[in-house]
């Protein structure tokens, strides 16, 4: 495992395991009267988030807190970085106050990369741009496995804006090297041009893949799209990609329904899937927790070089 | 004033070595086995060889053995910066680095600040470059006021001015609107000039940072895709030869666009076209580790473009190199990708990378380079004085050193900016020596002044 | 991630891949009692792949065990209130035979689980980041009960600071003892183990290794000369 999580294309099938393997072990800890472990005592870590995510930047602080790490939060509204400083500048700024790891959640694909290379500690990827979230891909093979026992040959089915999302790429690399089968379902415009090179199948009619489908993952639809000509109508995108109760009795019996959030209630998901019970979308919020919590344990935890001590 | 130079032991074009006499500013005589004047051998006549100048005292003298001679390479296509981004570029220092590239002439593109789109700018940018004096200067014009796209500049005024503007681009921004494209290549023949045309269809390449392709999907990056590119070249091959004037397509990037060029030449029509350096040697692969340096406009793009590019070039489809020569300050590279501003620089390179690119796997020869890198653009620019290595030509030359092989060290460029994607690549040759009208402007690979 | 730090973990990974070459048989082991072993183990020069010689045999640690296990249930006054917590790898089925003997004994059932003690070690950062073992604790808890932790070798005694520590924070047990093995020496905190299986003087050149049934396929304790690439610490 390399010291930083970037692209979710970055974790061996042993490495993958080994995340899912150690968020098991801790999610028991959140059961406990006694929340927290002292194994990151003294190591800080630093949520730069350039987007606006409560939810992300909150499980993170939460696992990193439950690690006995001390937590600095920046968020871009109201900062220097508000003001126009760059992102050297911030690294450099970060490095200075000893960050041993950057959780970075920022509008531009490749921010992570750059930050690597001006810091010294382990930078994890909280989402940039349309390219990837590693956690949320964790949290979501997590998840499935807990709620149905395995990964390998799961048929998964990826549904909505694959061409904007960094959840769709990061959830393609992770679940094929765990050896799920992958499909993704959208209309033609919301997927890229090359998504014939990348390790899944592709369908445009979400009616036949439904009963196939061990989970069904929805992508959250922005509204704005629409703007620019991926799909004539809210309504249109709905009928055709949505998934309502109906659709949701296409699933096999033990077919899950999964969200990263936000959810545009009525437009990707009805409200009544989302509250039935094959929704995991409440548990994925505590898995990301514990997910989270066995990245910065197997980033932060160690020593990168034997005998180092930092 | 210049003073004679006898430059001994060169080979131009790459052919048997010969020497060069120089004397007011013009090529004297090429031959083997020359003197100083006093007693200048004939023509033809067996070499005897290195018969010792006797009279001129005042000759100096060049060991150009083993060195490469081409005429003055001239650049289509550079960006100068000055007026407006002189903290990128300015014309001394981009001059300098023509020079050091072995350029003795560049033409500047329009999109300064304020626009070169009137003959007060263009004959600002002009005087500056002959102030500096290491290399001409030929500035062009915008084609539309401010870059707009709507507007027709002054182009006639911009002719007529001391400029003598002939190459109009509003390259930066393509020229989109198909009638404004059509009446500006339609007024430029009044005065013989060339519209040269940044091929990309805005609508389609909105926020486009890569190419588009697996790259883009993989990194999660918009792309650009060649479509583009290749349907605004359609369009303006055809406008061209609809109203009869003369189209020049600036740094061509995909293998869509080559075959589109070569359909047009193959009717007859007037269309020039042009790559980059760095679109014959390098990928859209090179994106992956997300550094900026690396994006450009067009984008880099797939193998199969860069193999189509080199066969384009190599038989004429493609009629020259041109730079594209884009500096920018640290400040917008060092960011992240989409922040980043697009270009690279390129006029110290060049040579270089066309010998790795073309001359190394056997695409082009010597006299091939001489012809893509001097004598077409020269044509094509309607730049007299340039491009033609012969008695009684302007003494407008490159000597060039094909041998040694070195990491690109972008720390001595002369350019004032550092973002070149060569950056560490180890490339073959040197410029050795670059002579402007009879005036060394680079000796020894260094600077001569 | 070290691939050789997740063998340790009994699932998930298949079949053990625990037992080394050098164990397979206790070769040109000498006659038990032949040789005092401290004579042996005090800075004789070894080769560095002298192989690992047996210091008990499986009845031995039978026997062993079970005499921990009386041990056990007279200083308990009978086990009521006990728990058994093994310490991952090779202190569970240690646990579980205990608990076992336990039951045998008295007839009725005794709690045995396990505490993993990887994020309360203070060695943390002189290596890359360790897999975690399983942790589970009986449904009845620790608090007001008598925890006896349970592990295969006691050394330093870092690992059993850590477990306490680990203890700690699952609860407020009314007492903890502490059950091992093979004590082998050379404490580096004040630990003492309440039950030994075996006392074992050693060099800190020598390397202690347990194999037990449920994870290497056969029982035994061996002692070997220098540690081989994917040696154990101790505790």
């Amino acid at each position: 495992m390399n010291r930083h999580l970037i692209s979710a294309g970055d974790l061996s099938l042993d490495d993958a395991l080994l995340i899912l393997d150690t968020a098991d072990e801790l999610a028991s800890t959140a059961a406990r009267p006694m929340k927290k472990l002292p194994t990151l005592r003294g190591r800080t870590v630093v949520n730069l988030f350039y987007e606006d995510s409560t939810r992300t930047r909150i499980s993170f602080e939460a696992a990193a807190k439950r690690l006995s790490a001390d937590v600095i939060n920046f968020s871009a509204k109201g900062s220097s970085v508000a003001k126009g400083e760059s992102l050297k500048d911030t690294a450099l700024t970060l490095e200075a106050m000893g960050a041993d790891a950057v959780v970075i959640r920022h509008s531009a694909s490749g921010a992570p990369h750059r930050l690597a290379g001006w810091v010294r500690g382990s930078v994890v990827n909280a989402g940039d741009g349309a390219h990837e979230h590693p956690t949320q891909a964790l949290l979501d093979a997590f998840t499935m496995r807990r709620r149905l026992g395995r990964i390998e040959e799961l048929r998964v089915t990826i549904v909505g804006d694959v061409l904007h999302s960094r959840v769709a790429r990061s959830n393609v690399l992770l679940l094929s090297t765990l050896g799920a089968d992958v499909t993704l379902v959208a209309p033609p415009t919301l997927l890229p041009v090359a998504v014939g090179s990348w390790p899944c199948s592709v369908g445009y009619d979400l009616d036949a893949a439904l009963p196939k489908a061990d989970v069904v993952m929805m992508l959250r639809v922005q509204q704005e799209r629409m703007n620019a000509a991926y799909f004539p109508s809210v309504r249109e995108y709905s009928r055709r990609y949505g998934l309502d109760a109906a659709r949701m009795a296409l699933l096999p019996d033990h077919g899950i329904v999964m969200h990263p959030g936000p959810m545009n209630r009525g437009v990707e998901i009805a409200a009544e899937v989302a509250d039935s019970a094959r929704s995991t979308i409440v548990e994925q919020v505590a898995n990301g927790v514990s997910v989270r919590m066995a990245v910065l344990y197997l980033l932060l935890g160690g020593a990168w070089e034997t005998g180092e001590q930092r | 004033m210049t003073g004679t130079w006898l430059i001994t032991g060169a080979r131009p074009l790459g052919g048997e070595p010969a020497d060069v006499l120089i004397r007011d500013g013009v090529i004297a005589e090429i031959g083997p086995g020359l003197d100083a004047p006093g007693a200048p051998e004939a023509p033809g006549a067996p070499g005897t060889t290195g018969a010792e100048g006797a009279a001129d005292a005042t000759a100096q003298r060049l060991d150009a053995s083993g060195l490469i001679l081409l005429p003055g390479l001239v650049d289509l296509h550079t960006h100068l910066r000055e007026p407006g981004r002189e903290d990128a570029e300015t014309v001394a220092t981009g001059t300098a680095a023509a020079a050091l590239g072995g350029y003795t002439a560049v033409h500047a593109m329009a999109n300064t600040d304020p626009v070169a789109d009137t003959a007060g700018v263009v004959e600002q940018i002009w005087r500056l470059g002959r102030q500096a004096g290491r290399c001409d200067v030929q500035p062009v014009g915008a084609v539309t006021v401010g870059l707009d796209g709507a507007h027709l500049a002054e182009l006639g005024a911009m002719a007529d001015s001391a400029a003598r503007v002939r190459l109009f681009s509003d390259d930066g921004r393509c020229v989109h609107d198909a009638v404004l494209m059509r009446r500006a290549l339609e007024y430029v023949r009044a005065f013989g000039g060339v519209i040269a045309q940044h091929a990309q269809e805005p609508r389609l390449t909105e926020g486009a940072q890569v190419n588009e392709g697996e790259i883009s999907a993989r990194l999660g990056l918009t792309g650009w895709p060649a479509v583009a590119e290749e349907a605004i070249v359609a369009r303006d091959c055809l406008l061209a030869a609809h109203v009869g004037s003369a189209l020049h397509i600036c740094h061509v990037s995909t293998a869509g666009s080559v075959e589109i060029i070569r359909w047009a030449k193959s009717k007859g029509w007037q269309v020039t076209a042009e790559v980059t350096p760095h679109h014959l040697l390098l990928t859209e692969e090179r994106a992956t580790g997300y550094d900026p340096v690396f994006k450009v406009n067009p984008p880099l793009r797939t193998a199969e473009d860069v193999a189509a590019l080199r066969a384009g070039l190599a038989d004429g489809t493609i009629d020259c190199v041109a730079t594209d020569h884009a500096p920018h300050p640290l400040e917008d590279k060092e960011t992240e990708w989409q922040a980043a501003a697009f270009g690279m620089t390129g006029l110290e390179t060049a040579l270089r990378v066309v010998h790795q690119a073309m001359v190394e796997p056997g695409l082009l020869d010597w006299a091939g380079v001489a012809d893509r890198m001097s004598s077409r653009p020269a044509a094509i620019g309607r730049l007299g004085g340039h491009g033609r290595l012969a008695a009684g030509e302007p003494a407008n030359l490159v000597l060039y050193d094909p041998g040694p092989r070195e990491a690109v060290d972008p720390t001595v460029h002369a350019s004032k900016s550092r973002n070149t994607p060569f950056r560490g690549l180890m490339l073959p040759g040197r410029v050795i020596a670059t002579f402007l009208r009879g005036r060394p402007t680079v000796l020894d690979g260094k600077l001569a002044w | 991630m070290h691939a050789a730090d997740r063998t340790d973990a009994p699932r998930r990974n298949g079949p053990p891949q625990g037992a080394p070459a050098a164990a397979a048989s206790p070769r040109g082991a000498p006659p038990r009692d032949a040789q005092p072993r401290d004579a042996q183990s005090r800075g004789a020069p070894r080769r560095a792949e002298a192989p690992a010689r047996a210091v008990l045999e499986p009845v031995e640690i039978r026997r062993a065990l079970t005499r921990v296990a009386h041990e056990i249930l007279e200083r308990t006054n009978g086990g009521g209130d006990v728990i058994l917590l093994g310490i991952p790898t090779r202190g569970v089925p240690l646990a579980r035979r205990l608990a076992e003997r336990l039951e045998q004994v008295e007839g009725r059932p005794v709690p045995a689980g396990s505490l993993d003690v990887t994020m309360y070690r203070d060695d943390l950062r002189l290596r890359p980041a360790r897999a975690l073992g399983h942790t589970e604790v009986p449904a009845e808890g620790i608090d007001n009960k008598i925890v006896v932790l349970v592990d295969d070798v006691l050394y330093s005694g870092r690992t059993v600071r850590a477990a306490l520590d680990a203890l700690g924070d699952l609860g407020r047990p009314r007492a903890v003892q502490l059950a091992v093995l093979v004590d082998r020496g050379h404490r580096e905190l004040p630990i003492r183990a309440d039950y030994v299986g075996k006392n074992l003087p050693t060099s800190q050149r020598e390397l202690v290794r347990v194999l037990l049934t449920e994870i290497d396929g056969q029982d035994a304790v061996l002692l070997g000369a220098t540690p081989d690439a994917a040696g154990r610490e101790g505790s």
